[in-house]
């Protein structure tokens, strides 16, 4: 019988970009050749063409992966989401994703998001959230603590985490918030990101492998999450009927 | 207090239980003075109306008088919480926890995701009216418990 061939080693990954400022990259390198076609005076068309060049080097870097500037400086930000995936032993990783539209400011939504101390009281899992310093605080989910470390936070649109490690609990490791007004100025926010998820952990080969768990709960805990979120923001109350009378049965 | 309890299919009794309490700080506590048995009573009582538990409490159309309300302070950092909280409820009588509002209709319901596991969008919460709709103690009872996705406590002291 003929023995399969054995699989073709992948050539080298030139990528050294993390897929988030891929993404980012795309998105300005299409703005730079789109500009020039609305300049009108010979100033701002010599602008424009410069926004184009750049937005074309933007693209490449965006679209390849790769960046000279950062090739030639020994950066590679591409580690960080190939460490997330490994931790989480999965080929892919799992990413769940949902939205709540709310109606208030992303500016009011935020106040409140800041402040770690006060997730507890929307997401269920979410024990306590101590802030130890202006970039950590200590997460406790369920019967289980863990140290996590705030990044990347930049402004009223964005609030991000990463957890210091992940080991047989209920976060992903890396998280993040985007807090978007709708269209029309309407007072309303699209609140989207990852949230809870369980992790499996089996061992095979006498190694300990942890999996997420994709199967329905984390993505119906997120979302009960965030309906949670925005009871709180709308009336101020998660409703419960918790400690109610009851009859005998 | 005494109030009408269901304990299954065709199974209604009248029993003592305890005296409802303030959950949420913009709760208020209803001393009910007038009650009524709605038609879709009967859909409870006969079993049509799925996620009944033994031990709900009937009731769905009541009105009565504010007799305690919720403490309404909340800390610094949630001043921005709290100046959204304006009601935009109707002066509707307290049928339901949410009236016509939207907003209400949203937030209201605890157990929203059975209702749009089912439907496919959840329905607002309701007194008396089934898991499904929030599992709420109902007004066929001495006393009840308004919720701030009814109205606001200040609100609901003015009725």
């Amino acid at each position: 019988m003929k023995k399969p061939a054995p699989k073709k080693e992948q050539p080298h990954d030139l990528r050294n970009k993390y897929r988030g400022r891929r993404t980012m990259g795309v998105c300005l390198g299409r703005r730079g050749p789109n500009r020039l076609r609305h300049q009108t005076t010979e100033g701002s068309i010599a602008v424009g063409r410069g926004a184009a060049a750049a937005g074309t080097a933007l693209i490449y870097r965006g679209a390849t992966g790769h960046c000279h500037p950062y090739a030639a400086a020994g950066i590679n930000t591409a580690a960080d989401e190939d460490d997330t995936k490994r931790a989480l032993a999965g080929p892919r990783g799992v990413n769940v994703e949902d939205s709540v539209t709310i109606n208030a400011s992303p500016e009011e939504l935020y106040v409140f998001w800041r402040n770690f101390e006060l997730l507890p009281r929307f997401m269920a899992h979410l024990v306590e959230v101590r802030q130890i310093d202006v970039r950590r605080s200590h997460w406790v989910a369920e019967s289980t603590g863990r140290t996590n470390r705030r990044v990347g936070r930049r402004d009223h649109q964005r609030s991000s985490w990463r957890s210091d490690w992940l080991a047989d609990a209920a976060w992903l490791r890396r998280g993040q918030r985007r807090l978007r007004p709708l269209q029309g100025g309407a007072r309303q926010s699209r609140l989207r990101g990852p949230g809870p998820a369980s992790v499996r952990s089996t061992r095979r080969k006498g190694r300990r492998h942890h999996r997420l768990d994709a199967r329905p709960r984390p993505a119906r805990a997120i979302h009960e999450d965030l309906r949670r979120f925005k009871q709180l923001m709308e009336t101020g109350e998660v409703p419960t009927t918790k400690g109610q009378p009851r009859g005998r049965k | 207090m005494k109030a009408l309890v269901w304990n299954g299919t065709n199974d209604v009794r009248v029993e003592r239980v305890p005296d409802p309490t303030i959950l949420n700080g913009r709760d208020a506590i209803i001393k009910v003075t007038t009650t009524a048995i709605c038609g879709s009573d009967l859909h409870l009582l006969n079993g049509y109306i799925p996620t009944m538990q033994a031990g709900d409490i009937l009731g769905h159309e009541f009105m009565g008088e504010v007799v305690e309300v919720g403490e309404r302070k909340y800390p610094a950092e949630e001043s921005a919480t709290a100046s959204s909280c304006r009601s935009r409820l109707p002066a509707a009588g307290a049928s339901s926890a949410s009236g016509s509002s939207g907003r209400c209709c949203d937030n209201s319901n605890p157990n929203a995701w059975m209702a749009e596991k089912l439907y496919g969008y959840s329905t607002s919460g309701l007194f008396g009216y089934s898991h499904l709709t929030g599992g709420y103690a109902g007004g066929q009872a001495r006393y009840a418990r308004a919720v701030r996705g009814c109205r606001s406590a200040q609100d609901a002291a003015t009725v």
